[in-house]
């Protein structure tokens, strides 16, 4: 599975960024190869507008399945659930690691809507 | 920490001194940001020393390169907001109305149209008077108010917050209902309306109320110059009352606001033994439970 | 005639004297007056009137619709649109309407013809008979987040629906960004409404900026004014700017506008500063 992670840094200890489309970056783990790759947001934080659609495109073009946030926008909702991507929530200060390890164990909860109003 | 946004939907109501007189009794503990980038008015009261300032840039304009563009007017047939203009066989940008589509730079045969990021704002970290950290900015002229600078703002705002260890971040929310004042609420713990017993000022109060409906955000409500009509005044108690807003308080029609900000001063500061001044005491020790029990 | 009444922003007055402005002008004049209301996403002249016939326009953009059949899903589109507003996923493409600015771009430039322009409602022009006037009033639907088409779409309505000697007077969207500037660019003079404060004149000065910047001949009116000397007219003379009057701070203003009631006609000392302004206004147009 390709699971993907908006992350302050590139490392597993980074923190789970709490914004989608205004993350600092993407961090692309593929459980298959053990790989993780990390994946710039740089013009999408200064987008004037639909941060939330470019970066829900940026998840589709990584061919994600999961996403693992703090909280995505209506728009951007639309854009990964129309794209099939499963979006699950964490609350507070998490590294990806530790997100990780939460979402394999099955105590992270799945968004079925968007989590926050998107700023336009 | 938490983080409290006061807003009116119309403007005039006296939000701004609120804020300004909130902000001075919590001068301790608090770190104010000024959302209304179009016409921010804190920093009058509030005197900042600016030890930071930043430009914004934003959006996209067409630029032309005269020396590349062969007068083919492709640029000006497809336009849809006239913002190629032909002066005597020179096409040039109105920048006015340019809206940054990019539509001639990808049509242009002689790739004379690049576009540019303008810059369209400025932004100030201080220190206002009574030492509080005060963040604020400037929207330029004609620039797109898409929300994007109160973003910026707030997020320096909370990292600022964090390393100065403030307890509370206190933001002057941006007028109207658009975009800009949804920006202000993002991630807000609760969110303060002033209003006004004024027709426009019930009708606006209701759309407010809305936003902050949808954000899931408590809100609690004060009612400035409420004996201007006491009718209207109970009508807007009613509302509060059956849309689980808590009435904050009410403040009189007086006119110490005004002189208070002819002195560039807030109300408290400029008379603190004034009624208005005990009745914004009250208000803020009234909330300090509102303000800390747990988001529901 | 297009006269505009804006300000640097929200609350000072603006809506007062374009109402009571256009009342004047029409009952006491018995000009050929129009007021339009143009603050889209939040119009509230209408209350200050008695309405006795009203219709409803809708108002259409119009934004890309994809065509499934004919979609070789290249994903240019996507890659064009310099508003974020079309996703492309692995067998659909997303359009976001809220984010179109109507540009054409995606449309003509779609090799497979995939995508055709189709009307969008973005809300509707209110077309109100009052008691002595007309009134005109756009209103954006909820969710809308772009003003400015609905602006021009009142400015056209009246163009073809008034002759060119009717008066209109503009009630506009407040600040100094987009929305304001589409609502002063083609008036033939500016009112620019303040308060004596120093939060006025520091957003009165925004919106003097903004005029000068299009070359918009304006006055200046103070609200609520409580001295000869207040720091706006000080400053208005320093910079050569015309005051065209001053709007007395009185609790009876006040409360009648509060009950959202037009106020020239019950008070003596605001009638007269308002054929004040409205002489200083003529000599300068």
């Amino acid at each position: 599975m390709r699971i993907l992670f908006t992350a302050h840094g590139k490392e597993w200890d980074s923190k789970v960024d709490q914004r989608f489309g205004r993350a600092d970056g993407f961090l692309l783990f593929n459980e298959e190869t053990n790989e993780l790759s990390w994946h710039d947001n740089a013009q999408n934080i200064h987008a004037e507008h639909g941060a939330g659609i470019q970066a829900g495109q940026h998840a589709v073009n990584l061919k994600a399945e999961v996403l693992i946030t703090g909280n995505v926008g209506p728009k951007a909702f639309r854009v990964l659930n129309s794209a099939g991507i499963e979006i699950y929530t964490v609350k507070g200060e998490l590294s990806v690691k530790e997100a990780l390890t939460l979402f394999r164990e099955g105590k992270l909860e799945k968004a079925e809507n968007e989590t926050t109003i998107g700023l336009g | 920490m938490k983080e409290i946004v006061v807003i009116s939907g119309k403007g005039g109501t006296g939000k701004t001194s609120v804020t300004a007189a909130l902000s001075y009794l919590n001068r301790e503990k608090a770190l104010i940001v000024d959302c209304d980038v179009d016409a921010s008015n804190l920093h009058l009261v509030f005197d900042p020393e600016i030890d930071d300032k930043r430009d914004f840039y934003s959006g996209f304009k067409a630029e032309i390169d005269e020396n590349r563009c062969m007068n083919c007017g492709k640029c000006h047939n497809i336009c849809r907001f006239d913002a190629i203009e032909k002066k005597e066989f020179v096409y040039s940008v109105n920048e006015t109305s340019c809206e940054g589509c990019g539509y001639c730079e990808k049509i242009c045969p002689a790739n004379a149209i690049t576009m540019k990021q303008p810059l369209v704002g400025k932004i100030f970290i201080g220190t206002a008077k009574h030492n509080i950290p005060m963040i604020y900015a400037k929207l330029d002229i004609g620039a797109d108010n898409s929300g994007k600078l109160v973003s910026e703002i707030k997020k320096l705002a909370r990292e600022k917050r964090a390393l100065l260890k403030k307890e509370l971040l206190i933001v002057d929310g941006s007028p109207g209902i658009g975009c800009p004042v949804v920006a202000s609420l993002s991630g807000a713990d609760r969110v303060i309306i002033v209003t006004e017993p004024t027709v426009s000022g019930i009708h606006d109060l209701e759309r407010v109320f809305l936003l902050t409906k949808r954000f899931k955000i408590k809100a609690a409500c004060i009612i400035n110059k409420a004996d201007l009509n006491k009718a209207k005044t109970e009508e807007i108690k009613t509302f509060l009352n059956s849309h689980e807003i808590k009435f904050a308080g009410e403040i009189p029609y007086s006119k110490v606001f005004t002189s208070a900000v002819k002195e560039g001063k807030n109300v408290i500061e400029y008379d603190p033994e004034s009624d208005v001044s005990e009745i914004l005491r009250n208000i803020w020790s009234n909330m300090e439970t509102f303000i800390n029990e747990e988001k529901q | 005639m297009n006269i505009a009444v804006a300000s640097g922003k929200g609350g000072t007055g603006k809506t007062t004297l374009s109402t009571n402005l256009a009342f004047y002008l029409k009952k006491e004049l018995s000009k050929n007056i129009v007021l339009a209301d143009i603050d889209v996403e939040e119009p509230d002249s209408r209350l200050f009137f008695k309405i006795t016939e009203e219709k409803s326009i809708i108002q259409h953009t119009y934004i890309p619709v994809w065509n499934e059949e004919k979609c070789t899903l290249c994903g240019k589109c996507s890659k064009i649109c310099n508003f974020n507003a079309i996703a492309k996923l692995p067998a659909s493409i997303l359009i976001f309407n809220e984010l179109c600015h109507s540009c054409y771009a995606c449309s003509e430039l779609c090799e497979a013809d995939a995508l055709t322009m189709e009307a969008s409602r973005i809300g509707v022009i209110n077309h109100y008979e009052t008691e002595f006037l007309t009134l005109i009033e756009g209103k954006v639907d909820v969710g809308i987040e772009k003003p400015v088409p609905m602006i021009k779409k009142v400015k056209d309505y009246i163009k073809k629906t008034f002759s060119p000697e009717t008066t209109v007077i503009f009630d506009s969207p407040p600040g100094t960004s987009c929305p304001m500037i589409e609502a002063i660019k083609e008036a033939d003079f500016v009112v620019l409404v303040t308060e004596p404060t120093p939060f006025g004149l520091h957003d009165l000065k925004l919106a003097a900026e903004t005029a000068v910047k299009l070359s918009k001949p304006f006055g200046i009116v103070v609200n609520r004014s409580t001295e000869k000397e207040d720091i706006v007219t000080k400053w208005a003379s320093s910079s050569n700017f015309r005051i065209l009057g001053k709007i007395p701070e009185k609790r009876e203003i006040a409360e009648l506008y509060s009950n959202g009631s037009i106020i020239y006609d019950k008070d003596s000392d605001f009638k007269n500063e308002l054929e004040n302004i409205f002489n200083n206004m003529k000599a300068l147009i």
